[in-house]
């Protein structure tokens, strides 16, 4: 292919593929981006976005199949909406932006270290501070679910888990904001984000290296994989960074979600009250509708097409989990609804296929300890305020969700 | 012993020697009616004198007349295979459980099919299937020595070497694993039944995969003449619901509860994920996943039901549903 006809695939969508303005990355889309979805849903199965010259992929459908064909997408093209084999990005490349054979060896390192079997083992360190923060935040009759609950409790467990040190903690929540921005454009929320870069990515990057990282955690494990050969050092740098890039703001996003959907449905509180087993469902289904990492990029690496529409070689394609995940022809008309009895189970909030998030046992076990830690102690769950969204480019969040609870028993 | 509900009586209609040390047994009804419609990757429990073991059927599953099961001798069994290669003659009756299937094969653009030894069997009717839908497919088939490989001969007849690689390990050596499971690739599913250190070095390589790409059957503890599968009923006491329910042979638990109506979160329905990891109030297990730490295990205080069961001897379980 050359330069002209990347070029000129950038200008204009092939013939057939709607066309329009609308940014994604607006301001007024990223605090209520579901208007948008629907809009772009109910165009097409493909749709181009003529502000970035992408493609916005928003059914489930689509969404799934762009996802589990890593040979026709790829992610080494990056997640954000530039090439990033031929511009130059803010950090090098790690697992979530690397392709076959390069992505497999990590792949494999990580899947060793954050299994199924080492993550149950955590349930015993996890479910203490869940019970014990809920306890005093119960005791207080009201409080923010997002500063005083989703924003403490992930940092009060999870690093330790990964096994850094406790001093300097406080740049996690902003070198996620960087590594999650960065997969949108570069407007002012990336700037905003990026404010403090170089001090926040100094201290991430130190305390990837092994002297730093205490035995037992995830990240001395992720070491050993190196001793034993299977990655490189500098892989395993990667790793341990793309578990503290991963694995918070992710988390706290989604316990704040869930509670919001929680919150604003008194009748599934009830249903999850009565029967203390639906906490897991409760997760899947607040993932599902208000999914925490709502879109990113994937690169076609050639001419390809979806559900008969072409997409060139070299095309950047965004793709909507959050949109794909209430998109009415996968999920029936009632998909924009938070419903305890749906089997939420498919969704794409965590991603799909080869590059499906490894940490998300530890996400769901951090939501669900604190949902059944709040059921056991609270008979009502209210909004008590207007929650308030964060402007994010790719995580859907809320920097305030202020609620008032009744304590069971009282 | 308790028979299963679907427990029948069959007439052995032939038994053929098909490789070194292989009989492929072919079973029919006593009225010559036909079986239940099964799918590939199905096994039946055979009720013999004093075991209960477990075969994969590898007849075509198109021909409902007829059940096929392959049986390897191994001499040093506890007795299955042995009375099965030397004393079960053509025309008796048996007593079968099943078919029951816990190794499905689920649709996809590409197959890659992994068998060691006689672990070729549940592959077999899968091949079949996936020929039959114009999947695309290879199958890589490794076993001691050549004469030793049921099956190898008309596979590699009837499919061509494209499609077909054999392994006999004396003179091609062993699976080329790295070759085969090196490179992840994109919807294709990989079906593995063999032994355990030939399915420990396909998980290793296929952790670089899609998570749920790999599906694996362990050629069974039982077949091998193991510890034996216990064949019994026995009930779950749901504590948090206030319901019993009953759990027959050919069923897991996580079956069982969800007919009765009670949701439980699972995923891959194999002992592997640990999704539907349950605390345990009361009873005995008898664990059979591959995600709980052997203490956890011997703690006896939680299980996965899609895969572990009641121990043999205890006729009930008091589980935190």
């Amino acid at each position: 292919m050359t330069t002209d006809t990347a070029a000129e695939s950038r200008m204009a969508p092939p013939a057939g593929v709607p066309s329009v303005p609308d940014d994604p990355f607006s301001l007024a889309n990223l605090a209520d981006p579901y208007p948008l979805h629907e809009k772009l849903r109910e165009a097409g199965p493909v749709v181009w976005l003529e502000k970035y010259g992408s493609y916005a992929v928003t059914r489930y459908d689509p969404v799934y199949e762009i996802l589990t064909d890593f040979e026709t997408y790829i992610s080494g093209g990056g997640l954000g909406p530039a090439d990033r084999r031929t511009s130059t990005e803010w950090r090098p490349a790690g697992i979530l932006e690397s392709d076959p054979p390069t992505h497999t060896a990590m792949r494999r390192g990580l899947s060793k270290v954050v299994s199924p079997a080492s993550v149950r083992r955590l349930r015993a360190d996890f479910e203490p501070p869940a019970r014990e923060l809920v306890e005093k935040l119960v005791a207080q009759g009201s409080f923010d679910v997002v500063t005083d609950l989703a924003e403490i409790y992930p940092l009060q467990v999870f690093p330790d888990a990964v096994g850094i040190p406790q001093e300097g903690r406080e740049n996690l929540l902003p070198y996620g904001s960087m590594t999650f921005n960065a997969f949108g454009p570069r407007n002012e929320v990336y700037e905003e984000a990026f404010r403090d870069a170089d001090a926040v990515s100094a201290w991430v990057i130190e305390n990837c290296e092994r002297r730093n990282l205490s035995p037992g955690g995830f990240g001395a494990g992720i070491w050993e994989v190196a001793d034993e050969g299977g990655i490189t050092p500098d892989e395993a740098v990667l790793l341990v960074r793309a578990l503290l890039s991963a694995g918070v703001d992710t988390t706290v996003t989604g316990i704040g979600n869930t509670l919001l959907c929680l919150a604003a449905n008194p009748e599934q509180w009830e249903k999850l009250r009565a029967n203390p087993n639906l906490a897991k469902f409760a997760v899947d289904e607040a993932l599902r509708l208000e999914s925490p990492f709502q879109m990113f990029h994937r690169t076609a690496a050639v001419d390809s097409t979806i559900e008969g529409m072409p997409i060139p070689e070299g095309a950047k394609i965004l793709l909507f989990m959050g949109a794909a995940n209430r998109d009415p022809r996968k999920w029936g008309e009632n998909a924009d609804s938070f419903d305890l009895d749906r089997s939420a189970s498919g969704h794409v909030a965590f991603g799909m296929g080869l590059h499906q998030c490894v940490g998300q046992p530890i996400a769901r076990l951090e939501i669900e300890l604190v949902l059944q830690a709040l059921a056991a102690r609270v008979e009502r769950l209210e909004l008590a305020g207007e929650p308030v969204p964060q402007i994010h480019n790719v995580l859907h969040a809320f920097s305030s969700i202020p609620v008032k609870v009744v304590p069971a028993g009282s | 012993m308790a028979r299963g509900m679907d427990s029948r009586t069959v007439v052995l209609e032939k038994k053929e020697t098909m490789a070194e040390g292989v009989v492929r047994l072919t079973l029919r009804n006593p009225d010559w009616s036909d079986f239940p419609q099964w799918e590939p990757g199905s096994h039946i429990d055979l009720v013999l004198p004093d075991h209960i073991r477990q075969y994969s059927l590898c007849s075509p599953c198109e021909d409902a007349s007829i059940l096929q099961v392959s049986v390897l001798h191994t001499p040093n069994s506890r007795g299955g295979s042995r009375f099965i290669h030397e004393s079960l003659a053509e025309g008796a009756e048996l007593t079968i459980n099943g078919p029951r299937n816990n190794f499905p094969l689920q649709d996809s653009r590409k197959y890659l099919f992994i068998a060691g030894g006689i672990g070729i069997t549940p592959i077999l009717p899968m091949i079949a299937a996936a020929e039959a839908a114009g999947r695309e497919w290879r199958l890589a088939y490794g076993g001691r020595t050549r004469s030793s490989m049921a099956y190898a001969e008309e596979l590699e007849a009837r499919y061509g070497r494209e499609k077909v690689l054999l392994y006999p390990e004396d003179t091609h050596g062993r699976i080329d694993l790295q070759g085969l499971l090196g490179l992840p690739r994109a919807k294709m599913l990989v079906y593995a039944c063999g032994p355990a250190p030939l399915l420990n070095i396909v998980e290793d390589f296929c952790m670089g995969w899609p998570p749920g790409a790999l599906h694996t059957e362990l050629f069974s503890a039982a077949a091998l003449g193991g510890s034996g599968a216990s064949a019994e009923p026995f009930e779950v006491n749901l504590v948090n619901s206030g319901i019993t329910v009953e759990v027959p042979v050919g069923k897991t638990v996580l079956e069982a509860v969800e007919e009765a109506g009670v949701r439980v979160l699972s995923s891959c329905r194999q002992g592997v994920c640990g999704t539907c990891e349950v605390p345990v109030v009361a009873g005995e297990i008898d664990h059979r996943d591959a995600v709980l730490s052997a203490e956890d295990k011997a703690s006896g205080e939680t299980m996965l039901v899609c895969v572990s069961r009641a121990a043999a001897g205890c006729p009930s379980l008091a589980l935190e549903l």
